[in-house]
């Protein structure tokens, strides 16, 4: 029988916790049995596995999925997917999802008095290559207000959902622009504990792959948990 | 040293917009062996209220008990229709469907047999990081020797079992329950 090659836990404090009241759905949506510590076990360390045929020529360019060019800044994002061990994650499915320029998603309960863009979805999902990179084309998401506290506005995000190598490693997180005076003020950014982990969350400015004439370059590389040293014993 | 892992985040509101072109809800396709099952239920937040669109991901064996995946290495026979991956969204009174096939007892640690179960992953507004937990099948001889269900407080085992809905034998129920009475037990790794 074979083993199971155990995952590592995330680093101490890069992880929120499920109750955090600046974040008010937080209150009565975190759990308040402790979890139960189990083994990892096949079941786990095992994930579901995409190709390439699913992935259609265009789901990574949200700029190319109606007839015209979507209102806003044109941007590119791209960078890897990682183990925490600087391994990186290949083949593994990428999917985002964002507000159009003007912040209001093509949702049925978005009502933010902003307006639609016939020309933008906001979704896009990619394969990562040998090397764990990914890219998508896109525009510059808006800030929008949300009802959490008084006068309260998400900064400018794209959400990220990354599968990893096994059920394990899964991850949904959100990338965010450098610079932003938003991000102090958002409970999403300031649930970490970790300043360090905090500044993971945001994007940089990726000169090397801004491409000219055409749409400035933002880097954001996605740290997934690595493996333990080896195998579990028995 | 080891690299800085990437905070998890909620979803938000308006992950369907990403999800919904991508569901899974019945992994009974054409060619697949074992017995269908329908796993139904609703979520449910600390008021007791149901939670609208929440996703739910399941992740499971087939019907010989392996995984379609490079680390199985189990000699058991691979289905070619069958990915074991379940994408569901609960509606906006958060009931949620999910039709599948009964998975087949898969290897445990210390060479125990675990009973057939599916693991299950749910994301919603609200939740910071996603909640990991198992559902298992009622009235399944495994399920007592079962190496995670026992080390579950026997207290909340029944949270992890469907419950057989008695119009229908292929007919289960399971609620996920993320706070408050009855609550579901999730899991750390």
């Amino acid at each position: 029988m074979h083993d199971v090659h155990s995952y590592r836990k995330p680093s101490p404090g890069s992880q929120p916790d499920y109750l955090y009241p600046p974040y008010k759905s937080t209150v009565k949506r975190a759990p308040v049995q402790p979890l139960v510590l189990v083994p990892q076990t096949i079941s786990e360390i095992t994930g579901p596995v995409f190709g390439r045929n699913e992935i259609a020529p265009l789901d990574h360019d949200l700029t190319r999925q109606h007839q015209s060019a979507p209102l806003g800044e044109r941007m590119i994002v791209n960078g890897r997917v990682l183990d925490d061990g600087g391994c990186p994650v290949a083949n593994t499915l990428v999917e985002i999802w964002q507000s159009n320029a003007a912040g209001r998603y093509r949702h049925a309960d978005d009502n933010h008095d902003a307006p639609l863009d016939p020309n933008f979805t906001g979704c896009g999902r990619t394969l990562t290559d040998d090397a764990g990179r990914y890219r998508f084309v896109t525009i510059k998401p808006g800030a929008y207000p949300w009802r959490n506290h008084h006068n309260a506005w998400r900064p400018p995000h794209i959400h990220f959902s990354v599968f990893g190598c096994g059920f394990l490693q899964r991850l949904v997180t959100q990338m965010y622009f450098p610079g932003d005076p938003l991000l102090a003020l958002d409970p999403m950014y300031t649930c970490i504990a970790d300043e360090r982990a905090r500044q993971r969350l945001i994007s940089s400015f990726d000169w090397e792959n801004t491409v000219p004439e055409f749409a400035i370059a933002y880097r954001f590389d996605i740290v997934l948990r690595g493996r333990d040293a080896t195998p579990m014993e028995k | 040293m080891n690299e800085l892992t990437t905070a998890s985040q909620t979803v938000g509101p308006f992950v369907s917009i990403s999800f919904a072109p991508s569901l899974a809800g019945d992994l009974t396709v054409q060619g697949v062996s074992g017995k269908r099952v329908v796993l139904h239920g609703r979520v449910i937040d600390g008021d007791g209220a149901p939670v609208g669109h929440a996703a739910i991901e399941t992740w499971q064996a087939n019907a010989h008990g392996k995984y379609a995946h490079p680390e199985d290495f189990q000699e058991k026979p691979l289905e070619r229709e069958f990915r074991g991956f379940g994408r569901v969204m609960a509606d906006e009174r958060g009931a949620y469907r999910l039709v599948t096939i009964e998975p087949g007892c898969t290897p445990g640690p210390g060479g125990v047999l675990q009973a057939p179960h599916l693991v299950v992953v749910i994301f919603m507004r609200g939740l910071l990081k996603h909640l990991t937990t198992r559902v298992y099948f009622p009235d399944d001889t495994h399920n007592a020797e079962d190496p995670v269900l026992k080390l579950v407080p026997e207290e909340r085992r029944a949270t992890l079992i469907a419950r057989r809905v008695a119009t229908d034998a292929n007919e289960l129920e399971w609620n996920i329950v993320v706070q408050g009475k009855d609550e579901t037990v999730f899991f750390e790794y």
